[in-house]
Parts: C-alpha cells; structure tokens; sequence
C-alpha cells in the first residue's frame, strides 16, 4: 500500500492540495499530478536546470526537491511567469533574439531568468552567464540567451 | 527511488531518536541536491527520510568578534554566501561555499550535508580544515566535537555513529594580520566537481611580511580532504615570499597521492597541486595585508 501524504501550497499563487509519496520529486508531482508540463523533465538530477522553478523565489531543480518538502511553501513555475493571455518580457525577448531551437531548456532558462533580473535589474553579461550556468542548451550555444536576458533586462528597467 | 516514509523532525532529540531506532535504513534530509540523486542511482536504499530542516539548531547563522561563527549545519550555500558577516570575516569560507554547483544548487544545498556527504572532492572542506572548524555532533550519548579534519575517514564515509547528526560548524574570530583563500580547477567555470582544490591560511606578524603561522589544505587529491601540515610548518617564521611559497607547494604536491581518473589523470593532479596552493597562498597573503585589525 504507498504511504500517500496530504501537501499544502501554494503554486502559481492557487493554494493547492495533492497527495503523493514522499519518493516523488516535485517534478513529477508538478508534471504528473498537477498537469503543469511546462516545467521539463531532461536529466532528472540537477545537472541541466530544464526543471527550474522558483520555491519561496529561489531558484531550485524541481527534480532534486520531494514534493513532500512545499508543504506551506509557495512555488512559481512557468506557468505562473506568464502573465494572463499574454507574454513576459523575458519571453518576448527569448522570441525575438530566436534564443530557443527545440525549447526544452527554454522553460528553465525564463525561471532562472525572472530570479536573476528581480536580484540584479542591470547585470554585466559575466553576471548574467555565471547565474545561468546551472542551465544547459544543446541547441543555441547560448550567445542569444544573453542577448535575449540583457535586451529583457533594459527593458524591464525602462518600464519602471 | 523505491519506497520510503519521511518525518519532518521537530528537535535534534527526535532525530537522534529516529537514527538511532532505523540504523542504515533512516539518513537526514537537508538540502538533497547530493543525497535524492544518490537515491534514485540505488547508491542508498532507505526506509524513512528524517527531514531535518524544521529543527531550529541546524538553521543557526551568528557571528561574534570573540566567539567566532556558528553555521547550522542545514543552512543553505545561498544563505550564507548572502550574509554580512560571513562575507565581511570570513571571504576564505565563501571562496568554497560559492563555488558548490549553480544558483538552482545553491538554494537548497547546505555545507554541513557537503560536508556529511564526505566526498573526496567537496569544494567546502579543504576552507573548513584551513579555518580550523570544529563539528558539533549530536547523538544517543549527548554532545561531542570533533576538528574537521577529523571528520571523513574514507570517501562518502564520516566519523558519525549510528544515532548521530551533526549539528553544527564552529569557526574562530579571525585574528588580525590573518587571510584565508580556497580555490579550485575546473574544466568550467561553474557546475564541476574539482579536479583539485586547496585551500590556505596565513597570519602574519605585526611587521606584515614574516608568517607566524600558516595551514595548507588539499582536496581531490586523496581519499579524503588532506592538512597538509608540513606544507604549513615550512613557512613559519619565514618571509612569506615566493620562494617559500614555492616549496610550501612543493611539500604539498609531495603529500597528495591523487588518482587517475575520468576528470583528470594523476600526473596532472600533481601538477595542479603545485600551482593552486602557490595561488591560494598568494590570496590569503594580499588579505592578510587588507586585514590589519582582525575581527571586530
């Protein structure tokens, strides 16, 4: 018989309720149970951040966290980056600069982002490239992800 | 991962309790970034995660001028590499702590579980050795410390005992004329396990340029992080000049009995020895000559 336990939190600000086993990650829960499939499976162990989220607006690998361990904590995830019906500026960017390919890493990329930018409005691309360096593309060699995070982060600070 | 139950422990009485009653079957919870991946490869078949991160002594953060630092052995990388007074007294420690995996790892990745997971090549340990940090462990017995360097026997394998968990890290004041450094190689700048790691520790004397003492410690090099003590010794009462840099590094290089293997072959470990502890020694020289006043 799994062991199920109840969890409390907050995701995407909805306060939800799920059961799992404490074996399953966050991942998991988040894809399987909750349906939210923006948040990528790809190396299962912390290597490659595709399962970045933001747990109390830290950045972590989805796939390292039990879900067991949100309980009473808030968790931003793709999803919730987007604002309704619409498109962040850091997505806007990643658009223009065509700084995606297959888009896997892509989810990752945008939450590590958004923690970046609310840290550091104005960072040198050295900042930026250390921040991301816990994210892995096999598709753009990465030189448009910058570009795309230095455009969003001007833009960002023009709009305040 | 196969099954397992998992508590959220609510005091380090508890938590004793629990490893104690489960034995190999029960470990701690801390951050996880080592321990669930160690999991799901089968490397630890458990049937009960303690979660210790709710206990409020694992979490402690506080510095004072005469007692030094304590750091809760949960508190995370990012946490403490964020804190005035660590960055402030201790920018030795925050060398290695900063440099465990990315920003994703450095949310949840704590120094006392970098340190429990006794990897040979565990950036933080080598800085500890050098800051003369002591562990305070918890167990069926009551409290007891042990010197860091104590504290892995063999790789992935600490001195704690059935029922134990460590606690916390004590570190000195710094004391005045005093620098400390860590650094590593990587084949990246960010994400990779050190190829070698050595750490120093220097203090000078009132004239700024004779060392009264020194300590040099190494890590990837051996099956555990290794003082190297005679590397230390060989530059007291010197001029801490280049030359006795040189053969500081050279009896360290001497020390080290790295292996060959998928990040670097032996040969070139040896190499590396050399030139990180000339590096490391010349960093903890320029804060030592900043640090005229010592803590406080």
């Amino acid at each position: 018989m799994p062991n199920k336990v109840l969890v409390h939190a907050l995701i995407n600000k909805n306060p939800v309720e799920f059961s799992c086993e404490p074996r399953q990650s966050l991942l998991e829960v988040l894809r399987d149970e909750l349906g939210l499939t923006g948040t990528k499976l790809a190396c299962n162990s912390g290597n490659c951040g595709a399962c970045t989220v933001l747990l109390d607006s830290l950045p972590v690998n989805a796939c390292l966290v039990l879900a067991v361990e949100i309980e009473g904590k808030a968790v931003t995830t793709i999803e919730g980056i987007s604002p309704a019906g619409g498109l962040h500026i850091l997505q806007q960017k990643f658009l223009e600069h065509t700084a995606l390919q297959c888009g896997i890493c892509t989810p990752g990329f945008i939450v590590s982002s958004v923690a970046l930018l609310d840290r550091y409005p104005d960072p040198s691309e050295e900042q930026i490239r250390h921040w991301l360096a816990g994210n892995l593309c096999r598709c753009t060699g990465y030189v448009n992800i910058v570009r795309a995070v230095q455009d969003a982060a001007t833009r960002l600070r023009e709009n305040y | 991962m196969q099954a397992f139950d998992y508590i959220a422990a609510k005091s380090i009485e508890q938590a004793v309790s629990l490893l104690s009653q489960h034995g190999e079957n029960a470990r701690l919870l801390s951050g996880g970034t080592d321990l669930i991946g160690q999991m799901r490869s089968g490397l630890h078949r458990l049937a009960l995660l303690v979660d210790i991160k709710p206990v409020p002594e694992v979490n402690v953060l506080s510095y004072d001028p005469l007692q030094g630092l304590i750091i809760g052995a949960a508190v995370p990388c990012v946490r403490l590499c964020s804190d005035p007074a660590v960055l402030a007294h201790y920018p030795g420690l925050v060398d290695a702590v900063s440099l465990i995996g990315g920003v994703q790892i450095q949310s949840r990745a704590s120094l006392g579980g970098n340190l429990c997971n006794a990897s040979p090549a565990a950036d933080c340990i080598p800085a500890l050795i050098v800051h003369e940090a002591e562990c305070v462990i918890a167990g069926p017995g009551g409290y007891r410390k042990v010197a860091v360097g104590n504290f892995c026997t063999a790789p992935g394998l600490t001195i704690l005992q059935e029922g134990e968990l460590l606690v916390s890290l004590h570190l000195p004041p710094p004391q005045a004329h005093s620098g400390l450094s860590y650094l590593r190689f990587t084949p990246r700048s960010e994400m990779d396990i050190a190829v070698v790691g050595a750490g120093a520790a220097l203090t000078l004397r009132e004239d700024g340029c004779t060392v009264e003492t020194a300590r040099i410690a190494l890590g990837a090099v051996a099956p555990t992080p290794l003082l190297v003590a005679e590397a230390g010794e060989v530059l007291a009462g010197r001029m801490a000049s280049a030359a006795a840099f040189e053969q500081a590094a050279r009896l360290a290089q001497k020390a080290a009995q790295p292996i060959s293997d998928l990040r670097g072959t032996s040969a070139f470990r040896k190499h590396l020895c050399a030139v990180l502890v000339r590096r490391a020694l010349q960093r903890a020289l320029s804060r030592a000559n900043e640090n005229q006043v010592g803590a406080g």
